[in-house]
């Protein structure tokens, strides 16, 4: 847990946890633009949140059960139907075992 | 009948001139198809609209009128839906390269009970891309105007469902609001928009932008107008296990029925710095207004609101970080031809299919999600959000309703807030906290500034008070003609 004031955002290791190729450009554009929002965010600091439990959701969600019977799904061509490379009925990706 | 004569008419006029036989659904198409090609190339509130599709369906109603089957007051009535509600066989875009050419699979629940009430889908309207922003400026494929100064924005992230109906374009639309989406392009547009209850409208069917603040509601010329489509779109639904089990009243019969005098709250933090003169004294008088109608006028407090903007921009990108990790160019969206391996795909295609705020609002939610910062960001928005929850409920116990501008501003120009998206974040200040809340709220036009831009009322309801929250709104409607006056786009 941490609660110390936050370091700068490392931009590198955001977006490879984002899965984000970004350009030198964005990079610089972002962390400038990202520091300012996080000074903003800081505000939230001031607020006394002692004892206050945290909202997931504004109305309480419990867990909502369905009847374990099986529905018709899309049918498989309806399903390829965006892909954007298919094979054989199914979705196609580059090799990714050697 | 003159085609012009039907364009600013609401939905409710339409529905009886079509029950009276003087207009065919397929004579209305088609003068909001005529409209829309005169107009449309300068609002540019449409992504994509299928003519030949929506005759179809205005041809469906006419024969099930003719046979003595219409359905209800939208029946054979073109409804508008932003570019993220799915409607099976039309393209779904999002404004996003991402999903270019994306054709959808299915209905949404809403385009389906749409259907069901008789209404025509009628084209997909432009958007911030994936609903995030405050200007519609932030879409990859169109820059809509404002129909009242078309170098202005129309707001966001609806802000093409909000100019479709401001331009005459189509009687109503469906926008989605996560923290003011609806509400604040409906003011900027001098039209009404309606935010309803978290739970109330299911959103299956949605693309999704922050699960726990989504929700689907209606743009219209007229609050009577708003209650029938929030009517026909509302309910608990199966496929949306955060939509709520609960009777929906018939909206439209209780404006006739609650006739108040109501006790409003005004809030001092929504009358702070930053708020626009012209605008305060527009909403001054409204409140003038109900006050001469018997309504008694309390002050409350709302202490948490400062803190609504910063909870708003770490649980909304939180979210979204997570919500639009399914773009990864496998199964659908864009997938980059430059990709050599499977995880250069993540990369490349979202680098590609993803523009400047969606990439930074993803960093964002990562960065406050990531190991070390989650509890200094993410679990104290979350109880910050308890807290502004705790300040509406506490009001609600004084009032039945609060009464606020719904955007510091007027319509501003395009550009003046694209490279700062703090001032931009800070459009939606006072529309923020009803979606933390999961409140429902509507904006109506309340006045004009002197350079003619619509002006926005904001009441917020109860927690499933819409049918009051309407109510409300509906007074101050009656009395003034605001909604009547339309943009000069000859």
């Amino acid at each position: 847990m941490s609660t110390s004031p936050p370091a700068a955002l490392d931009i590198d290791r955001i977006a490879a946890l984002a899965r984000i190729a970004l350009t030198p450009g964005e990079k610089a554009a972002f962390s400038a633009q990202l520091g300012d929002v996080l000074a903003y965010i800081a505000l939230l600091k001031e607020a006394d949140v002692t004892g206050v439990e945290p909202t997931a959701h504004a109305f309480p969600v419990e867990n909502v059960w369905a009847e374990d019977v099986p529905q018709p799904g899309l049918p498989v061509a309806a399903a390829l139907g965006n892909a954007p490379a298919q094979h054989d009925r199914m979705f196609a990706v580059p090799k990714v075992v050697e | 009948m003159m085609s012009s004569e039907l364009f600013f008419k609401p939905i409710t006029e339409l529905a009886a001139l079509l029950e009276s036989g003087k207009t065919s659904s397929v004579e209305l198409m088609r003068a909001f198809v005529g409209r829309t090609q005169a107009v449309d190339r300068r609002v540019q509130a449409f992504n994509s609209c299928d003519e030949s599709d929506a005759l179809a369906q205005a041809r469906a109603s006419d024969l099930r009128r003719a046979a003595g089957g219409a359905i209800g007051p939208l029946d054979g009535i073109p409804v508008g839906l932003k570019d993220v509600i799915a409607v099976a066989g039309q393209p779904l875009t999002a404004s996003s390269r991402m999903l270019a050419g994306f054709v959808s699979p299915y209905d949404a629940t809403v385009t389906r009970k749409l259907k069901e009430a008789g209404a025509i889908c009628w084209g997909r309207l432009n958007l911030d891309e994936f609903a995030m922003g405050s200007s519609t400026e932030n879409s990859a494929t169109r820059t809509t105007g404002n129909p009242w100064d078309l170098d202005r924005v129309p707001g966001g992230s609806s802000g093409g469902s909000a100019a479709a109906v401001a331009a005459g374009e189509a009687p109503a639309a469906l926008g989605s609001d996560t923290g003011g989406s609806i509400r604040q392009p409906a003011a900027l547009c001098g039209v009404v928009g309606l935010k309803p209850t978290y739970g109330r409208v299911s959103r299956y069917g949605l693309i999704a932008f922050a699960s726990s603040l989504d929700q689907i509601g209606p743009f219209a010329r007229t609050v009577e107008d708003a209650a029938v489509a929030l009517g026909a779109i509302a309910g608990h639904d199966p496929l949306d296990s955060t939509s709520f089990r609960s009777e929906v009243p018939d909206y439209r019969a209780e404006l006739a029925r609650r006739r108040g005098p109501w006790k409003l709250g005004i809030a001092r933090e929504y009358f702070a710095e930053g708020l626009d003169p012209e605008v305060g004294a527009a909403v001054e008088a409204a409140i003038a207004h109900y006050r001469k109608l018997g309504c008694e006028i309390r002050e409350v407090s709302l202490p948490h609101t400062k803190y609504a903007v910063a909870a708003y921009y770490i649980i909304a990108t939180a979210e979204c970080s997570s919500n639009l990790s399914r773009y990864d160019g496998i199964r659908y969206g864009h997938r980059s031809p430059a990709a050599a391996d499977a995880l250069d795909i993540y990369f490349k295609s979202r680098a590609e299919g993803f523009g400047a705020e969606v990439k930074r609002r993803i960093i964002l939610g990562t960065y406050v999600l990531s190991s070390g910062y989650y509890d200094a960001y993410y679990l104290r928005a979350q109880k910050v959000r308890t807290l502004i929850r705790r300040d509406f409920l506490d009001a609600y116990r004084e009032v039945d309703a609060i009464l606020t501008p719904t955007s510091p501003t007027a319509a501003f120009k395009k550009g003046e807030r694209a490279a700062d998206p703090l001032a931009m974040y800070l459009s939606d200040i006072y529309t923020i906290g009803v979606n933390l809340a999961g409140l429902p709220g509507i904006s109506i036009p309340c006045g004009f500034t002197r350079g003619k831009l619509p002006i926005g009322l904001q009441i917020i309801g109860k927690p499933f008070g819409e049918a009051e929250m309407l109510a409300i709104a509906h007074a101050y409607e009656r009395d003034h003609d605001w909604n009547r006056q339309h943009p000069d786009l000859r």
